[in-house]
């Protein structure tokens, strides 16, 4: 069985971003970028699934501009066994993606795929589900247990009220959430390893896919800033002021 | 232009956060209609029926919607969406897994997570945990939305007189099956619709020690929410979760405990009223968003919290409506 994991270049969890002065996106200078958190953590999963014998091959797919590759090269030292890179300056939406990840999933002949999520930068949490819509394959989004047997995928979700079980005939897309497993680090070998191993560059009109941008982004802003309050000495004059102050005891 | 509503349920009651969705769609066009798609859900078709502003119910009625699975709903949902302008979900886990599902198959470009919406066709949504604003505008024919709860006001569960209108099901898709829920039960408020909250973070140590944050919250008639470090830690469940990638909330009163307030979990409570901190460490970034803070030993201000509750008479646990 075919796994196929994709991994987007986010700006680093750990960046402040500022939005920049026109208003028309973010500052991405000189800013570290990583691999989208939720895409190691559907990456780990694939590896784990392979190295259980369960996965013959795990595909790494990451859509963007070239450096890109290095995301894909980090993927590869996780433990992806190679990688695709669908080359684009342009901006990217989600419904582009989602679509080149399903002709690349029917070329690849694909039974599993599994993505993070969502990205930590656009929080659209959308690519899994439109995969999915767009194969017709079942779906399970915020995964928090993978068992894989017998043509089946068992899904453990994580849900607004606690946990729900799925189980789904494969072929299926499954997205990650935070408690699937803890992703493993790239050692040095493995680093140098991933320099070896095979990673393809195409276009998505080679794929057939267009990827024009369905929406229009009209500014970006700062959302509005709270103000740090008052430094109180108790827990009594908390009380006190939440009663008689802000009135919400 | 009329829109489609999705109602969130669970086959017996209609979900709070579909009167906010409804509020929304207000902002769009006088014509409102919300589906029902259920098992046994009557009761839920007549709790929609009521809400202000609605007017007509399409409800679905079938053994392959009890579980609101989105292989069922979406080529129900894509079936109506014809006669429609745009669909609106509600940001939940389950409006989340639906949404895009059904824009696939629509061919449109989903908006997730709205905050706010300027014209018919121009939405506000946030990005980067919260921490930027963006304005994006849709050309496409349908607008898919999934509507995040705390940027709009819950629309009157009460006064609408809708009509019910039965609708057949779509054929029924058996490649994902359901097999068991497990929900946390709680006798305190949802922690989406609660008016209070108190969260714990991972200064809270123990699952044990987050009794102490329970004793607290049924003083308050407080839900309990906890930070990410405290559920990947084992001290609670996952529903707890409030931040960028668990609930997104804004109730009246947060109180944040042990909590150092990373980017993430503010991203989740940051539109609160009155945001409390409770940390020891009085350099955590929670401070610069709290309206009240104490820096001191959760272990001794939260009895001291506790007692002072007690002194302070007995309206303070009953839920303003």
């Amino acid at each position: 069985m075919k796994v196929l994991v994709a991994t987007k270049r986010v700006v680093d969890s750990n960046v402040r971003v500022r939005v920049k002065a026109d208003g028309s996106g973010v500052e991405l200078a000189n800013v570290k970028m990583s691999i989208n958190p939720f895409d190691e953590i559907a990456l780990e999963e694939a590896v784990r699934l392979r190295e259980a014998g369960v996965a013959t091959e795990v595909i790494a797919v990451s859509c963007g501009a070239a450096a890109c590759k290095e995301t894909l090269r980090t993927a590869l030292a996780l433990g992806a066994d190679r990688g695709i890179l669908v080359e684009c300056d342009e901006e990217l939406q989600p419904l582009a993606v989602a679509k080149l990840i399903r002709v690349l999933a029917q070329k690849e002949k694909v039974e599993l795929i599994i993505l993070g999520k969502q990205a930590i930068d656009d929080d659209s949490n959308q690519v899994a589900q439109l995969v999915a819509g767009l194969l017709g394959w079942p779906q399970a989004t915020f995964a928090s247990k993978l068992g894989i047997s017998a043509g089946k995928a068992t899904v453990t979700r994580e849900i607004d009220g606690g946990l729900e079980t799925l189980e789904l005939n494969l072929p299926a897309v499954v997205s990650a959430d935070l408690r699937l497993n803890t992703p493993r680090y790239a050692t040095l070998p493995n680093i140098i390893k991933a320099k070896k191993k095979p990673l393809e560059t195409m276009s998505p009109e080679a794929l057939g896919v267009d990827v024009a941008p369905r929406l229009k982004l009209l500014k970006m802003t700062d959302p509005p800033k709270r103000q740090a309050g008052t430094k109180l000495a108790s827990a009594a004059e908390l009380v006190d002021r939440l009663k008689n102050e802000a009135k919400v005891i | 232009m009329t829109v489609l509503v999705i109602a969130e349920h669970d086959n017996r009651n209609l979900n709070g956060a579909t009167l906010n969705s409804v509020s929304a769609a207000m902002k769009l066009c006088s014509e409102i209609h919300i589906l029902v798609a259920g098992h046994h859900s009557r009761t839920v078709a007549e709790q929609a029926a009521q809400v202000a502003g609605v007017a007509k119910v399409r409800w679905a009625d079938c053994e392959h919607y009890g579980h609101s699975l989105a292989e069922n709903l979406a080529p129900l949902v894509v079936e109506l969406a014809g006669g429609y302008s745009h669909i609106l979900v509600p940001a939940t886990s389950t409006g989340k897994n639906l949404a895009p599902r059904v824009a696939a198959v629509l061919d449109v470009a989903p908006l997730s997570e709205v905050i706010s919406i300027e014209s018919a066709d121009t939405f506000v949504r946030t990005i980067y945990a919260g921490n930027v604003l963006a304005t994006v505008q849709s050309a496409d024919a349908i607008k898919v939305i999934t509507v995040r709860s705390t940027g709009f006001d819950a629309a009157a569960s009460h006064g609408g007189s809708a009509l019910i209108e039965a609708v057949e099901a779509a054929a029924k898709d058996d490649s994902a099956r359901f097999v068991s829920r497990e929900l946390t039960r709680s006798e305190r408020p949802e922690l989406s619709a609660a008016r209070r909250v108190i969260s714990g973070g991972r200064g809270m140590g123990s699952a044990d020690n987050f009794r102490l944050l329970e004793q607290i919250a049924d003083k308050l008639g407080a839900a309990v929410g906890a930070s990410r470090a405290a559920v990947d830690a084992g001290y609670v469940t996952n529903s707890y979760q409030v931040g960028q990638t668990g609930k997104i909330i804004a109730p009246e009163l947060y109180i944040a405990v042990g909590i150092s307030g990373a980017v993430q979990h503010l991203a989740g409570m940051k539109d609160s009223k009155v945001i409390v901190a409770i940390n020891k460490d009085e350099e955590a970034p929670i401070f610069q968003v709290a309206d009240y803070g104490l820096v001191g030993d959760l272990f001794q201000v939260l009895p001291e919290l506790s007692r002072e509750l007690d002194k302070c008479g007995p309206s303070r646990g009953e839920e303003r409506t």
